[in-house]
């Protein structure tokens, strides 16, 4: 994003806006709102510029703690609101703010067209796998059996990923990261806000009240070495507390292998992310765990057309054909007759 | 006046060997197989008459199926169009002329054919095979049961593909052609040129040389064919219609609603985005406005009603004119992202082309029964104006007008048509771009005093600002929970909430400041207003027309405003003893009538899926008084 008037240097304390941060003491929220504060005056947008979008649920508070333009909205509709606005104003910075079932449930059918249209939108996905604001209700990201409070016998619908249903719609950005990961979070929200097109980052994140512990594995210290595997462009897929450990192909399975005993770094799994098929990406993202470390990072970079970009070519393109609109013009088109 | 077929007998003789009868008006009917290309023959025949100086109103009517069965009922495809030497205002209660291409079409228009009125029939058409689909047990053409009409029989599929021998086409290709081959005929039998329509086939098959000849070919053997057979004694003739002088088009009522459109978003130096999803009868506005890409204008062709109204609020913060259009299932969906747009205090349009409910109803058929859902299909205390549209032409101011009420008070506006005026067409009388009024739309500006913007302060007429993004130190938030009146943060007190519900109620009110009063044709008071609004006003006015001039005592008052109703409603119903509510629903803007101003009207209700005929207002109004 480029601006023509110097930029002032901002803090993150000037992208805070006056209302009082309500989540629950504890919500991974806290994080996810802090780490974009920070990184939001190293992209350099005017504040003025940016909008976030999100919908209903506790993420979709985020907008009114933004000293941005904000709307929040209604319930899974935000990625539909952000396109609107986008095609409409292309030069403006939008951010989708929006939970595992805002998106995923309610929202499902807005959130795959938007990644598919790839619009230079940034999709942020608090995954929490619990409805929060409803005080306790299974997700469509809650394993299987779990056991909640409209579930008492245990979940029997399969959850959905949402990574692989991003990659499914061929998204052109597509990264995880962890709430209290806060650097790697940093990062990969940093590497979203520069992509052009829909970037995508599903983020784990711990809901203390209804969901404490949903993702410890992933952020124990002793353990997240083995259970986490982060992804780097280039680079095989190593993890472990030694890094000792990685992940080859065995056709077209991956599986865990012990480095050493014959088996070397160039045996392993390489990470592509600018990989043109999403199949490598998809892969990746259904590694869950216990089988498997689950991957962080950026799944998948890669550069396709804006929609918004297309829709304004076509406009100029049409005023180039057929001249600046014209009403006289457009009304005399056709048939017409003089009545003296 | 509407089927007043009686002809005005100045028989003249002019080129044509064959004595023309002036009439004063006409309405023709083509009818057939949904294929059969019926639509094409009745929109030909509204443009050339058109252009030869008529008035015109046209009624198209087809099945909602694509290709229903061939020859069956179901399938059945019209086209009625009503051309006269006088200002008209509705297709016509009954045809004078009626062109059926097969027995399914016949049995089921035969009913709406004047009683001696011009049968002319493709006699091809009636096989045994097409006769048992019709449910004919004998052929009508040949059991007499036809005697009193002037039954014309004449053999379209064969001298139709005798016309386009020698063009290398298919049986089927050569088929196709009928329909020309009507038109043609009708076409010298109400002696119309063939002109614009030989211009509509260079244009429309240019690239197809041989489809083109043959469509020519077929044209002109449908009006030599009436030109040299002894079976038509006659032409007739309309002449031209005494209509304002200006420069004139044909418009149908979705493209007036799109060109409204534009011309709102021109005049008001906005960037029209229109964010929409397929839904029959509203379709064609899309399809409109996507063609007038260099006004600037986005279409947003949404993944569903909801996405579609959403975009458009998206649209409408980020500063653009934002307009949504379905019809009623379409309206069901958007409801709350509406209530959405009224909490939130931004202007866009969301039009309702309304057909036949509930549910999926009768897509391709007409009904004003959503006049209910825009007045209160939402949740909570959620008011939004409604305006509708009364005809054709008339969809080009209201659409203007919606966009005005809505850019002026910061709010939804609902505008309604229906399937009847979207898709039937009028001489339209062109403005100019000048003669439309330039309006300002403003946007606070930016400013670095750091001082807190307050998003939800009001003017006088309670309206909030319209600031967008862009805009330096004027960031806000904006959502669907209720919030604090100036600041717009997040609020549940009791007290707020009642005043914000109050303020919003207030704030659709004020529209009646600044919206027209109320005018009535006929006398001022006494004894009976016809009280009338959308797609039924041609019917109505012709229908009081009628009995006033009969000497009945009546009046007339369409509303165009139907949320807030004009500040002199009241007192114009109470000048009347009665007041009479024609709608094609089962008595709703009777019952805001009731409520509103505890009146003790008459309703009279149809939901047909079909317009009110003329006779039948004018039996109703006659019964009252």
């Amino acid at each position: 994003m480029s601006t023509d008037t110097p930029l002032p240097i901002l803090k993150a304390a000037d992208f805070a806006s006056d209302q009082e941060v309500r989540w629950c003491p504890g919500c991974g929220d806290y994080s996810i709102l802090a780490q974009l504060k920070k990184i939001l005056p190293t992209i350099g947008v005017p504040r003025e510029n940016t909008v976030f979008v999100s919908g209903i649920g506790c993420s979709s508070r985020f907008p009114y703690y933004m000293n941005t333009y904000g709307v929040h909205s209604i319930h899974g509709r935000a990625p539909a609101i952000a396109t609107g606005l986008k095609t409409a104003r292309p030069d403006l910075f939008v951010w989708v703010i929006t939970g595992d079932g805002d998106a995923l449930s309610i929202g499902g059918n807005h959130l795959i067209h938007a990644i598919r249209r790839n619009l230079d939108i940034n999709i942020i996905l608090f995954n929490n796998e619990i409805y929060g604001l409803t005080k306790g209700q299974y997700s469509p990201t809650s394993p299987l059996g779990k056991v909640t409070k409209s579930t008492p016998m245990g979940t029997v619908d399969n959850p959905l990923h949402p990574l692989s249903i991003a990659i499914g719609c061929e998204g052109t950005f597509i990264a995880r990261s962890i709430d209290v990961h806060i650097k790697h979070l940093g990062n990969v929200l940093a590497r979203a806000a520069e992509h052009k097109g829909t970037a995508f980052v599903e983020v784990y994140q711990n809901c203390h009240v209804f969901n404490d512990g949903a993702f410890q594995y992933a952020t124990n210290r002793d353990t997240k070495s083995d259970t986490i595997l982060e992804l780097e462009h280039g680079k095989p897929l190593i993890f472990g507390k030694n890094r000792d450990k990685g992940i080859r192909l065995n056709g077209m399975d991956p599986e865990v292998v012990q480095l050493g005993k014959g088996i070397s770094e160039d045996d392993l799994l390489f990470h592509d992310e600018k990989a043109p098929e999403p199949s490598l990406a998809y892969l990746l993202s259904r590694m869950r765990q216990p089988e498997f470390p689950e991957p962080i990072g950026v799944f998948r970079a890669v550069d396709r057309p804006r929609y918004e970009d297309e829709v304004d070519q076509q406009i100029e393109i049409a005023r180039e054909q057929q001249g600046d609109g014209d009403l006289d013009t457009l009304f005399q088109t056709g048939d017409t007759w003089i009545v003296e | 006046m509407a089927d007043a077929a009686t002809p005005s007998e100045t028989s003249s003789d002019v080129d044509s060997q064959k004595p023309v009868v002036e009439l004063s008006t006409a309405t023709v009917r083509f009818c057939g197989d949904s294929g059969d290309g019926m639509q094409l023959a009745g929109t030909q025949l509204s443009t050339t008459s058109a252009l030869l100086g008529n008035d015109v109103a046209t009624f198209p009517d087809f099945p909602a199926e694509i290709r229903a069965p061939r020859g069956t009922k179901a399938g059945v495809s019209g086209f009625q169009v009503h051309f006269a030497s006088s200002t008209i205002y509705t297709p016509g209660d009954r045809v004078d002329a009626l062109v059926a291409m097969n027995p399914a079409a016949l049995a089921t228009n035969l009913s709406d054919l004047v009683p001696g009125g011009i049968l002319i029939v493709n006699q091809d058409g009636f096989t045994e095979k097409d006769l048992k689909k019709a449910g004919y047990e004998s052929d009508p053409l040949e059991d007499q049961s036809l005697d009193g009409y002037r039954l014309f029989k004449v053999s379209m599929t064969k001298v139709t593909r005798t016309a386009v021998e020698g063009l290398d086409l298919s049986v089927k290709e050569s088929d196709r052609c009928r329909n020309f081959f009507a038109m043609g005929l009708v076409f010298w039998l109400y002696d119309r040129t063939m002109d614009a329509t030989l211009r509509y086939i260079d244009e429309k098959f240019g690239k197809r040389p041989a489809i083109a000849e043959a469509n020519r070919r077929a044209l002109k053997a449908g009006y030599y064919y009436g030109e040299t057979t002894e079976a038509f004694s006659n032409q007739y003739e309309v002449p031209r219609a005494e209509l304002e002088p200006g420069t004139y088009r044909s418009i149908m009522g979705n493209t007036a609603l799109a060109w409204g459109l534009i011309a709102a978003a021109k005049s008001s130096d906005m960037d029209l985005f229109y964010g929409t999803y397929p839904i029959t009868p509203a379709s064609d506005i899309l399809h409109e406005l996507s063609r007038h890409k260099n006004f600037g204008v986005r279409t947003f062709q949404a993944e569903d009603e909801i996405a579609a109204v959403c975009s458009t609020i998206g649209a409408a913060f980020s500063g653009a004119m934002g307009v949504t259009a379905s019809s009623g299932p379409g309206i069901a969906l958007k409801g709350e992202a509406i209530g959405l747009a009224v909490m939130t205090e931004l202007p866009i349009i969301v039009i309702n082309v309304q057909r036949g409910g509930p549910s999926t109803g009768l897509p391709t058929k007409t009904e004003q029964a959503d006049l209910l859902q825009a007045m209160y299909g939402r949740n909570g205390e959620c008011p939004v104006p409604i305006i509708a549209a009364r005809s054709p032409s008339d969809c080009f101011e209201v659409a203007q007008e919606a966009w005005r009420i809505a850019s002026m008070f910061m709010v939804p506006v609902i505008l309604l048509t229906d399937g009847y005026i979207a898709n039937g067409s009028e001489p339209w009388k062109i403005p100019t771009a000048k003669s439309i009024p330039k309006r300002t739309i403003e946007h606070p500006e930016g400013t670095n005093s750091g001082e807190h913007f307050l998003p939800y302060q009001r003017n006088e007429l309670l309206v909030r600002p319209w600031a967008i993004p862009g805009t330096p130190g004027l960031m806000h938030r904006v959502g669907g929970l209720e919030k604090q009146d100036g600041t717009g943060n997040v609020n549940y007190e009791p007290e707020n909430h009642q005043h914000m519900v109050n303020v919003r109620q207030q704030k659709v009110d004020n529209v009646a400041q600044k919206i027209p009063l109320q005018e009535v044709a006929g006398p001022e008071q006494g004894k009976l207003l016809v009280l009338s609004w959308g797609g039924t006003y041609g019917a109505c006015t012709t229908a009081v027309q009628q009995v006033a001039k009969e000497g009945g005592s009546v009046a007339h008052a369409h509303l165009r405003y139907l949320n807030p109703f004009p500040k002199n409603l009241s007192s114009v119903l109470k000048k009347y003893e009665r007041v009479l509510i024609p709608e094609l629903n089962m008595g709703q803007l009777d019952l805001l009538i009731r409520s509103r101003f505890l009146l003790d009207t008459v309703a009279y209700n149809k939901v047909q899926g079909k317009p009110f005929t003329v006779s039948e207002l004018v039996n109703k109004i006659k019964e009252l008084l």
